[in-house]
């Protein structure tokens, strides 16, 4: 059921990319409506979908510093350890 | 009212120590029992808080069962996790895996009790050494090299704690196990602290973790990722909250595990970055040291074995039945593994913290906690990691194992399935127990050592935080997946110092040591030998030539002046020989009557 299901979704790739498009905009749509008076800082208060950028921003940051420091030498070949 | 005490600790030895005993049928309801026994103990002692086996060991007192509502907290959810993790290995035949199992829980329980350094370092070491049981039980090359580095460690860090508590000892002459002074910490506070920090996997003292936990037996994992670093954890609230130095690390930890999280290549070994990872916002949360930081740490620990032994026993699962565990070896399992892709998702969402999910109702206490204590800079850095988390853990590792690209050999394609009845039970069991505490708060929230603050997590605002990073990082790994691609290599870390340290000695000793030594040897034979032969050839002339000379001129002597006596005295002539006999005994006669 579970696979059918997911093949199903697959089949249908782009509706799929296009509900999670929605999904994101209600999200941020939403946000800028909701009490902001819990916030710790004005940053939060000020700019809208403060916490979306934040989150975009955090994603890109760990997969490029994880990209670069693997490649600065970190990620050696398997037998590394081997003599 | 006085209480029968019984150590839960002692149910899971005896236990242990009688499975070898019981077999065929009785097998399996009885590995059931022994932890549900346990986990009603420990049930049953959390109605009765106090302190009981207090005993008299020369000049110490030793206390094996402090309950209050921090050992209470720790002891249930440790006890469950026996529970679901007995369960999910049940049907492995091995019975020393289980009695290693057992040991170690047995371990962790006893530490979580304790209430003296002396109790707390027997069961400390308890728990390092069965562990390392549960790695070599894989019995392969790898695993036995592993098992001895993470021997090795734990050894170090137990060394370190005894050291610390025998120097506060000397300086306070207490060894109870409570509250160190943290403003003004001493030589022996640093030490225990370290001792400590050690299990907790806390940089730089946290490269046996994804080393030894991607090594071990399937169902040693789900062992391992529950116990070793949440009582680390126990023990540093107990000892160091409000340290501030474990602020930083804690967030420095958290980072650093995310990055190497997102790089590895091996499913097990990016689940144990995730504890390192995680583990970090609990170590966080006691340096914060706030009473909404420490129940958070106590939450995000119970919370973090649930779904952390959901993402094990989800990945044993693949390791049992593909023998794979290298994401460059696997894809595109969901036509195969439908079950366990559900359980991995699950385990991966809630340790993402999406909400109406454990993490979400844990996590966002320690994040809260920084933020009333205005760090704001631990609230932000601890934001990222979370987005981080849902990126390594809720999105990358079950896209490249069930959906992505197919790396599966044929052989592997062909024997992955979902795995038996009771590794899915122990799953079903994590998965519903990560649902039911994100829905339902207070099952959690009564349960916190601190009574005096009250957290509500599912306001507008934080849901709307929450969301919103979530939903964006969905969409940063969208349109940056291609950099998040696994790759065939290791990652190497802090372990580096430790292995190549290890073989730079080796080479020491192989090569100038075991140089010198040869050469002394070829000096010794040449030269030394020599002279001693020299020597000795000399003294053997001189034995011959000399003292035989001496010893064997004596005795020709005596024999020439012998025959002379004899040729001139005895010559066959009767009278001659009775006249020199008598006249000799006349002149011996006279002598005696005269002298």
């Amino acid at each position: 059921m579970i696979i059918n299901l997911i093949d199903y979704l697959r089949d249908r790739l782009q509706t799929v990319k296009y509900c999670c498009y929605g999904v994101m905009t209600f999200i941020v749509i939403w946000s800028m409506s909701v009490d902001t008076s819990h916030a710790h800082t004005w940053a939060e208060k000020m700019i809208p979908g403060f916490w979306s950028l934040f989150g975009l921003g955090s994603c890109a940051i760990v997969i490029m510093v994880a990209r670069w420091y693997g490649k600065s030498g970190i990620q050696a070949r398997e037998d590394y350890y081997d003599n | 009212m006085t209480i029968s005490f019984i150590h839960p600790a002692l149910i899971m030895i005896v236990g242990a120590c009688l499975l070898p005993l019981v077999r065929g049928p009785f097998r399996k309801p009885y590995m059931f029992l022994v932890p549900l026994l346990t986990f009603i103990d420990v049930i049953y002692l959390s109605q009765h808080a106090g302190t009981y086996g207090v005993f008299q060991f020369m000049n110490w007192e030793l206390t094996f069962g402090r309950v209050d509502r921090l050992s209470m907290i720790f002891g249930f959810i440790m006890a469950l996790m026996a529970i679901i993790g007995t369960i999910y290995g049940m049907h492995v035949e091995d019975e020393w895996q289980h009695i290693a199992a057992w040991f170690y829980v047995a371990g962790s329980l006893g530490v979580i009790y304790a209430a003296d350094y002396i109790t707390l370092f027997l069961f400390w070491e308890m728990m390092a050494f069965a562990s390392t049981f549960l790695i070599w039980a894989r019995k392969n090359d790898e695993a036995l090299a592993a098992g001895y580095r993470y021997i090795l460690v734990h050894t170090f860090g137990g060394v370190v704690l005894l050291l610390g508590f025998v120097l506060r000892y000397q300086a306070t002459g207490d060894l109870s196990f409570v509250q160190l002074d943290v403003a003004s910490p001493e030589l022996y506070t640093w030490l225990i602290m370290i001792g400590l920090m050690l299990n907790a996997a806390v940089p730089p003292l946290h490269s046996w973790l994804p080393d030894a936990y991607s090594k071990a037996t399937a169902i040693g994992a789900v062992f391992m990722c529950a116990f070793t670093t949440k009582t680390a954890v126990y023990t540093l609230i107990r000892s160091c909250s409000g340290f501030e130095v474990l602020i930083y690390l804690g967030v420095i930890m958290a980072i650093y595990g995310i990055i190497y999280a997102v790089m590895e290549n091996d499913i097990r070994k990016l689940l144990g970055w995730e504890i390192v990872s995680q583990v970090g916002y609990m170590v966080a949360g006691v340096g914060i040291g706030t009473s909404l930081a420490i129940n958070g740490a106590a939450a995000h620990a119970f919370a973090h074995i649930l779904y952390k032994g959901l993402l094990f026993m989800a990945a044993g699962s693949i390791l049992t039945t593909t023998g794979r565990q290298k994401l460059t070896e696997l894809g595109g399992l969901y036509k195969k593994m439908p079950a366990t892709m559900i359980f991995m998702i699950i385990g991966g969402l809630a340790v993402s913290g999406l909400p109406l999910m454990s993490g979400f109702i844990s996590k966002s206490m320690i994040i809260t906690a920084a933020f009333e204590s205005h760090l704001l800079w631990a609230g932000f850095a601890l934001t990222f990691v979370s987005a981080g988390t849902f990126l390594a853990a809720g999105l990358r590792l079950p896209y490249l194992v069930f959906f992505g690209k197919n790396n599966c050999s044929e052989e592997t394609w062909k024997n992955a399935d979902d795995p038996s009845w009771n590794m899915q039970l122990g799953m079903a069991i994590g998965a519903f127990l990560c649902i039911f505490l994100g829905c339902y708060t207070p099952f959690l929230y009564n349960m916190l050592p601190n009574t005096d603050v009250v957290f509500h997590p599912y306001n507008a605002y934080h849901l709307s935080e929450t969301l919103q990073v979530m939903a964006f990082t969905g969409f940063g790994f969208y349109m940056l997946r291609k950099y998040v691609m696994p790759q065939n290599t290791i990652s190497l870390d802090m372990d580096w110092f430790y292995r190549m340290g290890g073989r730079a000695f080796l080479w020491t000793v192989k090569n100038p040591l075991q140089w010198f030594d040869t050469a002394l040897s070829k000096f010794y034979k040449s030269v030394g030998i020599s002279c001693l032969m020299t020597t000795s050839r000399f003294w053997s002339w001189f034995d011959w030539n000399g003292i035989d000379g001496l010893v064997d001129g004596t005795a020709r002597c005596v024999r020439a002046i012998g025959r002379r006596a004899t040729i001139v005295l005895q010559r066959g002539n009767i009278q001659q020989t009775i006249y020199y006999t008598v006249s000799f005994a006349a002149v011996l006669l006279v002598a005696y009557v005269w002298l």
